[in-house]
């Protein structure tokens, strides 16, 4: 009896105790931070997600995939739009994100900073990359802040069409021509690192990672779900007869589960710094497009206006 | 040159099938209402997620705000006769 809880012994307690917090609500100023941060960068790298993919809609091999690929494309820009308009709760405007992207003061993932070579990459980016995005994402349907947790519950729900179409297309290519599993494999020795990058650096150097689990903005560890990944993704790359490119992967009776070698971190924060594959093309596309856009945004408002206007002297 | 700041935001709502009240499904830009209604389709509804939706300007929305928890929901916490388990009913009466 007696003490004295500060708002913030308050907010650890409250989210502590499974509750979500709502845009209105209290919160610290760096809880208010970090998930704005958090969310951006997830909305820009569903957004910039959608070049490394779209290249290849026009060179898909059939009508059906080419359905597919769109489809998905699609979906990354809902998801893309979801993840901004829940960003907007806490007090940032569209405008101000997007500028942030495009000054590149915003990251996004580094993994579309990978170009897309061949036909097996779509195979390879939606089983693996896709893969490494659900298995992140399924632990953010529970994360503290409200909008983010609704926002991903049904990015989740759409998610699982895009790993299964990727794997489909590994799966018929594995079955395919000598030539075909070649390719196959291929995609497969060059998105496996990246994607186990994709969770970013380990525990032990990921200093931002702790208060986010104390907050309860993150659920579980980089490191944690890598390793789910990993175990996961395993038995399916067996499945269809392709290898993993990791000499030292093994399975370790003990810890019932893969043991793995290091990643190359130093190609990690080159990428992170702006000095992967596509970083440059990936900004100057977006700009590009959101430039070109403009006459659209000017004539929706126009016909909007010349509406109202409409509406305004029938009445009268 | 027109920004999207010019745009309103909508919050959106979707009835996914008769019978279902409608559900905030969450927001977007758009300069009108019709358009509002065209994007939200796009957005929100890709895959047959609902019968009808409703668009409204977040603007227009008035809401209670987290300040008045207290004063506006705790009067009826101590309202315990209002639940049907505050009633003592011998079990020979049957469901009730
Ligand atoms: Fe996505
Ligand atoms: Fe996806």
């Amino acid at each position: 009896m007696g003490e004295e809880y500060s708002l913030e012994d308050r907010f650890q307690q409250y989210v502590e105790a499974e509750n979500k917090v709502e845009p209105k609500d209290w919160m610290p100023e760096k809880y208010r931070q970090t998930v704005i941060r958090q969310m951006s960068q997830h909305a820009h790298s569903e957004v910039i997600g959608m070049q490394p993919e779209a290249n290849w809609i026009t060179r898909a091999p059939s009508l059906r995939s080419k359905l597919i690929l769109l489809a998905k494309v699609q979906d990354e820009a809902g998801h893309g739009l979801y993840l901004y308009s829940a960003t907007e709760t806490l007090g940032i405007t569209r405008d101000e994100l997007i500028n942030q992207l495009q000054t590149g003061k915003a990251k996004y993932s580094s993994i579309f900073n990978y170009p897309t070579v061949t036909w097996a990459d779509m195979g390879a980016v939606g089983w693996l990359v896709d893969g490494a995005a659900i298995q992140n994402q399924v632990m953010l349907c529970r994360t503290s802040y409200g909008p983010y947790a609704r926002a991903m519950v049904k990015i989740c729900k759409e998610e699982s069409f895009h790993q299964r179409q990727g794997y489909e297309i590994m799966m018929r290519l594995a079955a395919g021509t000598k030539e075909q599993k070649a390719m196959a494999q291929d995609a497969l020795n060059r998105w496996w690192w990246p994607s186990l990058m994709m969770f970013g650096p380990s525990d032990d150097n990921s200093p931002n990672s702790a208060q986010s689990m104390k907050w309860r903005i993150k659920r579980k560890s980089n490191d944690t779900l890598r390793q789910e990944f990993v175990d996961k993704t395993v038995p399916q790359a067996e499945f269809i007869g392709l290898t993993i490119p990791d000499p030292d992967l093994k399975w370790n009776e003990e810890r019932k589960s893969y043991d793995f070698g290091e990643m190359n971190w130093d190609e990690f924060y080159a990428v992170v710094k702006g000095n992967g594959p596509c970083n440059k093309q990936r900004i100057i596309n977006h700009i590009k497009a959101h430039e070109e856009g403009a006459w659209v945004r000017e004539a929706a408002n126009a016909y909007a206006k010349k509406q109202q206007a409409r509406k305004k002297q029938s009445a009268a | 040159m027109a920004e999207k700041s010019d745009f309103k935001i909508w919050e959106v709502f979707i009835r996914s099938k008769n019978g279902l009240s409608h559900k905030h499904v969450g927001s977007l830009h758009a300069p009108d209402a019709d358009m509002a209604i065209s994007n939200a389709r796009d957005v929100y509804c890709r895959r047959s997620e609902g019968v009808s939706i409703w668009v409204v300007p977040s603007e227009q929305i008035t809401a209670t705000s987290p300040d008045e928890k207290e004063p506006l929901f705790t009067p009826s916490d101590d309202k315990i006769y209002r639940h049907p388990t505050f009633y003592e009913i011998p079990d020979e009466v049957g469901h009730m």
